[in-house]
């Protein structure tokens, strides 16, 4: 988990103690009617639990938590809200790491972890209609007696729900070869701000006018409320195996990385851990990493058994031709799974070296991807806090965990400047500030090294065109022009800023 | 990007804003019978030509809107990559900025994916003569809402697309087409089921009897499943101008279809649930898509058409002929609310392809 950042959630304006009193009563008074007592949370004891999503840097309590258990109820607080003019929150499991759910302090949280119920899956059209409140890989389990999973596995799976990866267009790390959220939703069914019922896609692969699926996934939940999905379903490859590779140079397993897209390959999965990282999971999982290497390369091939055998063959002579100092291919699923328990605890494993740690999220074009590398490293050196490093190497997505403790203020400071300086080296580079994660209210100071003001007040265009008054999320992803003003002001180059002494935000 | 042939479609943008002229946003003019009829002054996109950027281990080309789609797909092949989707070519001049506005994909969508699915990022100049660039060049980027992939199949009723940024993939190792006699519903009951299995089925067209299947993929895992599906093998020679005079509507179904249309029918394009029953209307009928396209030439009354494809989980777009009754299915209200208000907030004043998607937009 990220440290509270103390400094950090200051950022959020706290309502004054008369402000949020009396929207209080409105907001119960408004709601009340239309929920069931126990479906409806307003005291602080209860509301707390809500505060703040999987980025618990950013805290905010919410005035007040609704959690209905029908469409009505759904449609009945939006259109209450609506006609108050309070704010809403949608929220599913609250592992976003971008603090996308973080509720509004004179808002509303709507909860919609009540919609857990998987409706119907079809295994002859290979699709699945689910609520939004069930868990990602809730779907696979219940396509798996067919043969069938669902593909995006973000690494929240276990926990996160469907209805969030809508809003985040979540990835994971199967989506090079399998495509994101977006590439394997066919229809959202929810409602509009006003508490209008609402279908987005349908159930063939477009629908009639603009395709306002594509931009309500990924919109962070500031467009529309989801509330039941249609996803595509794939069928379970028969194998899957992976090649674990070493490299005694950064620069090497960066272009290794290229010359297997370049050779016409479409891994299943491409991921690179460096050797701080290595060495934090090998320590933690015990899997027999090559603790020598400057960097290790999972590369993953599936399908049917010969298909595989013949991917497999053409990956080694790629990853031996580019000076890969050991190789090893997995021979059975257990094998697998080891080479894979690494990375996929990268987290965890970075808990345990240091008290807290910042995960960026950045993607670059792949052929930088020595080049970030090595720009990271002069950055540990600059700010004088360690940073492990893990990958989705395919398709250019970074994990930089910043290790720092939350305690010393200082550090702490230095981990944010940190942070930014990876995300606005990413975006010279040519990438992006978040691959996969969003933007919440984490990046949205990046967002104004990104977009220009122009390009800010189209976004904020078409949240207004999907939500006129604004009350849907508001206050995330797209960052006000005060706002980057500021930013610019107090974002000095170089780590230095003026008054450092003062507090900031 | 910035330069003369951009700077003077901002001055044109500008200037039609100013004294509210219509401008029809164009091309090669290739699809133009598509959709509802164009309206304005020819804004002609083409000065904007040529690859800005292309680099084939990176999977992404970024590409001027007003380049020959013939020419992309070139520079692709002698890298041996290409547009999974197939984009249609009607007729030769199409541009890389018509593929994406018109958002039409060809015989592979559903086994890959639509255009959208591989727009990255674009550049586009909106009603405000605004120069704005969404997305990026990889493969993930969640910063900000998803514009660029709206603006796959907008028909320019948002803005111009100027430049746009696409995900390309290696042209397969190894493909081989397949021919069976079935009827409609036992080809829909094959491909659906096919579809569940770890095949390489990579399109499929159904047409009076016939079921004409293509796998693409890794040579073995093409020969297993050729081997699997039985069936007869089609010569090369002959599936690869088969499959492209089904993405041209070029072949002999097209061909009859037109036939058909100057006569007074219509050529449906419905886009339904891939496992829908062969649709209850009168006239011909092809499958695409595993039976997620159907396209029918009848004399049918368009309602009864739009009531089918909605029953079956769909839509119906009038493809050619008869337009009275709107090309494209209309939209239930708070879709048709939003759409204006898109339409508002990137064209205030609706001086870009008026009418083209949505008379009223």
């Amino acid at each position: 988990m990220n440290a509270p950042l103390p400094a950090a959630a200051a950022a959020v304006s706290d309502p004054t103690a008369t402000d949020r009193a009396a929207a209080l009563d409105r907001v119960v008074s408004a709601l009340s009617p239309l929920l069931p007592a126990h479906a409806l949370l307003y005291r602080r004891e209860d509301t707390v639990p809500y505060e703040c999503d999987g980025l618990t840097a950013y805290r905010q309590l919410p005035l007040a938590v609704a959690l209905p258990e029908t469409e009505d109820q759904v449609a009945a607080v939006l259109r209450a809200c609506h006609a108050i003019g309070v704010p809403v929150v949608a929220r599913g499991a609250g592992t976003g790491l971008s603090g996308g759910a973080m509720p509004h302090g004179l808002g509303v949280t709507l909860s919609l972890a009540k919609f857990n119920r998987i409706l119907k899956i079809d295994a002859l059209a290979r699709t699945a209609q689910v609520q939004c409140g069930v868990r990602n890989l809730a779907i696979s389990e219940a396509a798996a007696p067919l043969g069938l999973y669902y593909a995006p596995d973000p690494s929240s799976q276990i926990a996160c729900t469907i209805g969030g990866n809508v809003a985040e267009n979540s990835g994971g790390v199967h989506c090079l070869k399998y495509g994101l959220t977006l590439h394997n939703v066919l229809k959202v069914r929810g409602f509009t701000v006003e508490g209008e019922p609402v279908e987005f896609g349908g159930d063939g692969l477009d629908a009639a006018g603009l395709d306002l699926l594509a931009v309500v996934v990924g919109s962070e939940g500031m467009l529309a409320v989801t509330t039941e999905v249609t996803v595509k379903l794939c069928p379970k490859p028969q194998v899957a195996r992976c090649i674990m590779a070493s490299f005694d140079d950064i620069r090497k397993a960066g272009d290794a990385v290229a010359a297997v897209i370049a050779a016409g390959i479409i891994p299943a999965g491409l991921e690179m851990m460096d050797k701080p990282m290595t060495a934090a999971v090998e320590d933690f999982v015990h899997a027999g990493y090559d603790l020598d290497a400057e960097a290790i390369l999972l590369c993953e091939s599936d399908g049917t058994p010969e298909e595989v055998a013949e991917e497999i063959g053409r990956m080694l002579a790629v990853l031996q031709g580019c000076g890969a100092t050991r190789v090893a291919v997995s021979e059975n699923e257990a094998q697998r799974l080891r080479f894979w328990s690494g990375r996929k605890n990268a987290f965890p494993a970075s808990g345990r070296i240091s008290p807290d740690y910042m995960c960026m999220d950045s993607t670059i074009p792949r052929k930088r991807l020595a080049d970030i590398l090595i720009a990271i490293a002069a950055m540990e050196k600059k700010y004088g806090l360690r940073c492990c490093n893990v990958f989705h190497a395919g398709d250019g997505n970074l994990h930089p965990l910043i290790l720092f403790d939350a305690n010393d203020p200082d550090q702490m400071h230095r981990c944010e400047l940190f942070g930014a300086d990876i995300l606005e080296t990413s975006v010279a580079l040519g990438g992006t500030v978040t691959g996969e994660h969003g933007v919440g209210v984490e990046k949205l100071s990046s967002m104004c090294v990104q977009f220009s003001p122009e390009e800010r007040e189209q976004m904020f265009a078409v949240k207004r065109a999907f939500d006129a008054a604004g009350t849907l999320n508001p206050g995330k992803v797209i960052p006000t022009l005060h706002r980057c003003a500021e930013y610019g002001r107090m974002h000095v180059k170089k780590g230095l800023l003026p008054f450092p002494e003062l507090e900031r935000f | 990007m910035a330069d003369a042939a951009l700077d003077t479609l901002v001055d044109r943008v500008r200037a039609a804003r100013a004294d509210k002229t219509a401008l029809n946003i164009g091309g090669g003019h290739t699809k133009a019978f598509y959709g509802e009829a164009p309206q304005g002054v020819p804004l002609d996109v083409r000065p904007l030509a040529g690859i800005s950027s292309y680099e084939p281990s990176e999977l992404v080309v970024t590409v001027r809107a007003g380049t020959a789609l013939a020419e992309l797909e070139a520079a692709l092949a002698e890298q041996g990559q290409c547009l999974p989707f197939e984009p249609p070519h009607f007729a030769p001049g199409g541009t890389v900025g018509g593929m994406v506005a018109a958002g039409l994909s060809g015989p592979a969508r559903a086994a890959v994916g639509g255009v959208r699915d591989y727009v990255l990022g674009a550049t586009l100049l909106n009603g405000r003569a605004e120069v704005l660039s969404f997305g990026g060049q990889v493969m993930k980027n969640v910063a900000g809402y998803d514009v660029s992939r709206l603006l796959a199949g907008s028909m320019g009723v948002l803005g111009v697309l100027c430049e746009v940024s696409l995900k390309v993939l290696p042209l397969p190792v190894a493909s081989q087409t397949l021919r069976f006699e079935v009827d409609e519903a036992e080809a829909l009951r094959r491909l659906n089921t096919w579809g569940g299995q770890p095949l390489p089925v990579n399109a499929s067209a159904w047409w009076d009897g016939t079921l004409v299947v293509r796998l693409s993929g890794a040579a073995a895992a093409v020969r297993s499943a050729v081997d699997r599906l039985g069936g007869d093998p089609v010569d090369p020679a002959l599936a690869g101008p088969f499959w492209t005079g089904l993405r041209d509507q070029s072949d002999e179904f097209f061909t009859k279809a037109a036939a058909a249309v100057a006569a007074g029918a219509t050529l449906w394009r419905l886009s339904v649930a891939q496992t829908a029953p062969p649709m209850a209307l009168p006239g011909e009928h092809l499958v695409e898509w595993g039976g997620a396209q159907r396209w029918v030439v009848t004399t049918a009354a368009a309602a009864r058409v739009r009531e089918a494809a909605a029953r079956a989980g769909g839509h119906a777009t009038v493809f050619r002929g008869d337009k009275a009754g709107g090309a494209l299915a209309p939209l239930s209200a708070p879709l048709q609310r939003i759409h204006k208000q898109l339409k508002t907030a990137f064209d205030p004043d609706r001086i870009f392809n008026p009418g083209r998607l949505y008379a009223d937009l």
